[in-house]
C-alpha cells in the first residue's frame, strides 16, 4: 500500500493536533480518528478500524493505545512508534507543565467553572462515539441486540468487561452475529 | 474506560466505572516508606498498565491511593480532575503529573513510559497478528462480536456519566451534549472547529448560569 510520500510526519501532524484536542479523553477523539483514517487519507477500511478498536479494548493499557494499531497500519513498527507518541506527548507536556503552574493556585473559581463547561462536552463527544462506532459495528440486528444487551448489563452490574466482550466473541465465533 | 472517575469528584460528577471496586475492599498491606524512586515508579506504573483491561484508572486509583498510599483519595481526585479538564488522554496526563510531583522531570518520564512502554509492546505484537491473520474467517467472526460488546461497554459508560446531569435537571447542559454529539456524530465536522466553538460557548453559559444562581 501506498500512503504517499511522508506518512510518518503525516502521522505526526495528525496525532499530534488531535493530542492538544482530546478534551476528555482517549474515547471522545474516536470519532475523529475514524474520519481522518477513513475518511480523509484513506488508511484504512471502515471494517479495520472497528476491528482495531476492538483489539485495542481487548488488550490491556490505557484506551488510546488504538493510535499504535493505526499507527502500523499506515506505517508499520515506526508508524506505530510515532502515532503513540504524538497522540501522547503534546498533552502530556502540557499536563506537565499546567500542573507545575496550577500546583500553586489549584482553587481558583474558573478551574470549577471551565471543568464544569466541559463536562457535557466530553460526554456528547462519548456519546458521539458510541454512535459513530455502533454505526460500524452492527451490521445486522443480531450485532445491535448484543450491543444493546452488553451496554445494559454493564451500567447495571459490575461485571468485569472482559468478560462481557470474551462473550460476544464466542457468539462471533459460533456465527451468530 | 478512559474516563470515569472513582469516587466522584465535586463539581464534577461523572459515572463509576462498572468494575469498581467496593470501598470495602481496601488492599490493607502498604509501604510507609516515603516517596518511591523511579524504578518503582516505573514498575508501578507498568504493573496498573498491564492489569487494566478496557481501562486503567480503576488500577490506578488502587494501586497510588489504596495499594502504596502515594495520595491520599482527595489529593488523587483533585489530580485527576485536572487531568480530565486538560486534553489527551486522562491516564497518560495523570502519569505524567503524579510522577512530576513525586520526582520532577525523571519521575513526569519514569511514570509515562512505565505506563505506556509494556502495553506499546503487547500492542505492536497484535498490530503484526492482525496484518497477519486479520482475514482469517474464524477470527472475522470472534471480532466482529467483540466489536458489538465493545461499543456496548462505551455506551454504558456514556449512560452513568449523564447521571449527574438527569439528577440535577441540568437541560443547558444537555442542550450542549445533543449539538456537540450531533456535529461530530452525525455531521461529522471536524473536532478542532467543533471544539473552537463549542468550548468558549460552553463557558460562557456556565458562568452566566452560575452568577444567577448565586443573584
Amino acid at each position: 500500500m501506498n500512503f504517499g510520500p511522508n506518512p510518518l510526519w503525516t502521522l505526526l501532524w495528525t496525532f499530534g493536533l488531535m493530542s492538544l484536542f482530546a478534551i476528555g479523553g482517549a474515547n471522545s477523539a474516536i470519532p475523529e480518528m475514524h474520519r481522518v483514517a477513513v475518511d480523509v487519507r484513506h488508511w484504512m477500511t471502515d471494517q479495520q478500524f472497528a476491528d482495531v478498536y476492538a483489539i485495542s479494548q481487548l488488550s490491556p493499557g490505557p484506551n488510546v493505545l488504538i493510535v499504535t494499531l493505526i499507527g502500523y497500519t499506515v506505517a508499520g513498527l515506526a508508524g506505530a512508534l510515532a502515532a503513540t507518541l504524538a497522540m501522547c506527548g503534546p498533552s502530556a507536556l502540557l499536563a506537565y507543565f499546567v500542573s507545575g503552574v496550577l500546583q500553586r493556585s489549584s482553587h481558583s473559581r474558573w478551574t470549577r467553572i471551565i471543568q464544569a463547561a466541559l463536562v457535557p462536552l466530553s460526554i456528547g463527544l462519548m456519546g458521539a462515539t458510541g454512535l459513530v462506532l455502533a454505526l460500524t459495528a452492527d451490521r445486522n440486528w443480531t450485532a445491535a441486540l448484543v450491543t444493546v444487551l452488553t451496554a445494559g448489563v454493564a451500567f447495571a452490574t459490575r461485571l468485569n468487561p472482559l468478560w462481557l466482550m470474551l462473550a460476544a466473541g464466542a457468539l462471533g465465533f459460533a456465527g451468530l452475529i | 474506560m478512559n474516563l470515569v472517575v472513582p469516587g466522584g469528584l465535586p463539581g464534577l460528577n461523572l459515572g463509576m466505572d462498572p468494575d469498581a471496586p467496593p470501598a470495602a475492599i481496601a488492599v490493607p498491606e502498604f509501604s510507609p516508606s516515603g516517596p518511591p524512586g523511579l524504578v518503582a515508579l516505573f514498575l508501578a506504573f507498568a504493573k496498573m498498565s498491564l492489569a487494566g483491561f478496557g481501562g486503567v484508572l480503576v488500577f490506578a486509583r488502587r494501586a497510588i491511593v489504596e495499594q502504596h498510599r502515594w495520595m491520599t483519595a482527595e489529593q488523587f481526585n483533585e489530580t485527576f480532575a485536572l487531568c480530565h479538564f486538560l486534553p489527551g488522554p486522562n491516564i497518560v496526563n495523570l502519569s505524567v503529573v503524579f510522577g512530576s510531583r513525586i520526582a520532577g522531570p525523571a519521575g513526569a518520564i519514569a511514570a509515562f513510559s512505565g505506563l505506556l512502554g509494556p502495553p506499546v509492546l503487547i500492542m505492536i505484537v497484535m498490530a503484526v497478528l492482525y496484518a497477519r491473520f486479520g482475514e482469517i474467517d474464524a477470527l472475522r467472526r470472534i471480532l466482529a462480536g467483540v466489536s458489538c460488546a465493545a461499543v456496548g461497554l462505551l455506551l454504558a459508560v456514556v449512560l452513568r456519566m449523564m447521571i449527574p446531569l438527569i439528577r440535577n435537571r441540568d437541560a443547558v447542559g444537555f442542550l450542549i451534549l445533543l449539538a456537540v454529539l450531533v456535529a461530530i456524530g452525525v455531521l461529522r465536522l471536524p473536532l478542532p472547529t467543533v471544539l473552537l466553538v463549542a468550548i468558549p460557548l460552553s463557558i460562557a453559559i456556565s458562568s452566566v448560569m452560575r452568577r444567577r444562581d448565586r443573584g
